[in-house]
């Protein structure tokens, strides 16, 4: 079982490296000059070469790659090209309200999902798996920022419960973040919640057409036993991959989130780099974003390689 | 899609689906002859709520909210489907290339995807568009090329049964070329089951290029585009203005009526195993 862990770890580091490579090539090596895109159409053609030298255009595309790289790795990911700060100093901040949030409807959204997804499946058929399901796929088919709208006109504009602006700063007290955060994250939640109880609904309903359960039923036991002792030790391998690919939408879902609430995050950030074409931004939070994807997975296969018995007994 | 006997009368959710869908698409054809206002037009005060002259009040500019609606059909349906279109074309080409072409080509096209897929797909998005900047062009080709990796795997995995059949066996035995193989054999059996991933990959288009024009980054003013309706007067909800639930709505209900449309061909073609609907 090491080994397989071992393996999926380095295929794991394996992956990074290749999106590292994707993330620079789509950036500076596809066509499209990158100092003409930064300078917008106006540039003079002397402006243009002064830029790409200070960009270091001029040097092959692997010798640039592989400075960007160690200098990542060595935490130094660039200055901004619009505000000459570090990226590193801006994103480290923003990265944790990022997580915040993340985290935050995490712990509201798969508890939640889990129960709802297994009850939605024992019930197949009955009018709380028609409910969840209308109401999930209604929630998977409209775009986030509808959701987050309603929710701030009805609990921000009418209601007045929370900020429909989420302006977080440091000195903030725990409790005070949480009440400021509270409609993303709930926007999130619901947004995860549906997706994860939709693939947990599934997963245990494959599990329940199997031989062996059909075997526990006529053996005459009741229902729940069936479900509890049999059923879900063996949902817990495709429920962790549902946890995990939910989590890694989590964070892809926080981008449009976070620009609808004014949240200070990584996904904002982004955003604004993309307006205003600041290459090193983009780069470090398509690498952070990126980062967390392939971590994410993988610690998805290793979970589900030490939970399935077949693995955890051999070697 | 052919009228044959296999199709079941619709059900009730797949009639109003429709219903919903045909009066979004004559919406997106005859905009000019519907709309009371024009799609640039500045026609009133700025955020008036909505009216007997403004069903649905004026935007941050004055320009009527129902004309721009009307008008945004246009665009964010029709940039939508012509992603989902050129998509298939690369992502069913490609897949039942890697099915009929040999081992090393499908190892190396599956090897490929695997990895554009391991960087999520906005994220993707964004970094291009950045550097092309967005214009219609590049917006459809980085769509369409980003989701046909999506549709690969699909196709892959349907035409990858179907080239071990016999008859494709006659055909390779009788010497026809890859190609031939591929258009004649292969793809008309393949299709059928990809018919209502037709429908999800549309919706998830849909919702992209929305996404992106919400961001700033797909379709560009002054176009209308539902997703830059919402961005435009996103604001203006603080102050209890529901502007931008309007064209958010239109987003939604269109999305809701291709899913329960496809809920209904689902119900008639058995869907395929490894066809999921990931997001």
């Amino acid at each position: 079982m090491l080994r397989l862990i071992l393996t999926r770890i380095f295929l794991g580091c394996l992956t990074l490296f290749a999106v590292t490579i994707l993330i620079f090539a789509a950036t500076e090596i596809l066509p499209g000059d990158v100092a003409s895109a930064i300078l917008g159409q106006g540039a003079t053609p002397e402006t243009l070469a002064a830029f790409r030298i200070e960009l270091g255009l001029n040097r092959p595309a692997y010798v640039r790659y592989f400075e960007w790289l160690s200098n990542a790795l060595q935490g130094d990911l660039g200055t901004a090209l619009t505000n000459k700060r570090e990226v590193l100093a801006t994103i480290t901040p923003r990265l944790i309200n990022t997580l915040f949030l993340a985290g935050y409807a995490a712990v509201i959204a798969v508890p939640i999902a889990i129960f709802l997804g297994i009850v939605a499946a024992i019930n197949e058929g009955k009018w709380i798996d028609r409910a969840a399901n209308i109401v999930s796929l209604g929630a998977i088919s409209v775009p986030e920022f509808f959701i987050a709208y309603i929710l701030i006109f009805v609990f921000a504009t009418n209601l007045g419960w929370f900020p429909s602006l989420s302006t977080v700063y440091s000195d903030m007290g725990f409790w005070q973040k949480i009440h400021v955060v509270a409609l993303p994250s709930i926007t999130l939640t619901m947004l995860v919640t549906a997706h994860m109880l939709r693939m947990t609904r599934a997963s245990v309903l494959a599990i329940m057409s199997q031989p062996y359960i059909e075997m526990a039923f006529l053996k005459g036991l009741p229902r729940n036993q069936v479900i509890l002792h049999h059923a879900l030790p063996n949902a817990a391998a495709p429920i962790i991959s549902v946890i995990a690919l939910n989590l890694a939408y989590l964070i892809v879902g926080v981008v449009v989130i976070e620009v609808v609430f004014v949240y200070p995050g990584v996904g904002q950030y982004m955003v604004d780099g993309v307006s205003k074409r600041d290459l090193p931004v983009i780069q470090a939070c398509a690498l952070v974003f990126g980062g967390a994807f392939v971590l994410l997975n993988t610690v998805a296969d290793i979970l589900i390689i030490m939970v399935n018995p077949l693995l955890r007994n051999s070697r | 899609m052919t009228n044959n006997n296999s199709f079941r009368n619709p059900t009730l959710s797949a009639e109003i689906g429709m219903v919903i869908l045909a009066v979004f698409i004559i919406c997106a054809i005859f905009a000019p002859f519907i709309a009371p206002f024009g799609e640039a037009e500045s026609v009133g005060k700025t955020w008036l709520g909505p009216s007997s002259k403004f069903w649905l009040g004026t935007d941050n500019i004055g320009r009527d909210m129902l004309s721009r609606v009307i008008y945004g059909a246009r665009m964010t349906l029709g940039v939508a489907a012509i992603c989902t279109c050129l998509s298939f074309l690369i992502g069913v080409t490609m897949g039942l290339l890697a099915a009929v072409a040999g081992k090393i080509v499908d190892q190396v096209l599956s090897r490929f995807v695997d990895l554009m897929l391991s960087i999520p797909i906005l994220v993707f998005a964004l970094m291009i568009l950045s550097m092309f900047g967005s214009s219609l062009l590049t917006l459809i080709i980085t769509i369409g090329v980003l989701d046909s990796f999506r549709v690969f795997r699909l196709a892959r995995s349907i035409a990858v049964n179907v080239v071990v059949t016999e008859f494709v066996e006659v055909a390779r035995l009788r010497g026809e070329g890859l190609w031939w193989i591929m258009r004649h054999e292969v793809l008309p059996n393949s299709l059928p089951p990809m018919i209502a991933e037709l429908g999800l990959r549309f919706c998830f288009n849909f919702l992209f290029v929305a996404s992106l024009s919400f961001l700033g980054l797909g379709i560009q003013p002054p176009f209308a585009d539902w997703g830059g309706m919402v961005r435009e007067s996103g604001r203006a909800i603080s102050f209890g203005i529901p502007a931008p639930l309007w064209p958010a709505l239109a987003i939604g209900l269109t999305t809701i009526s291709v899913n329960m449309i496809v809920d209904w061909i689902l119900s008639i073609n058995a869907r395929p195993s490894g066809a999921s609907a990931e997001m």
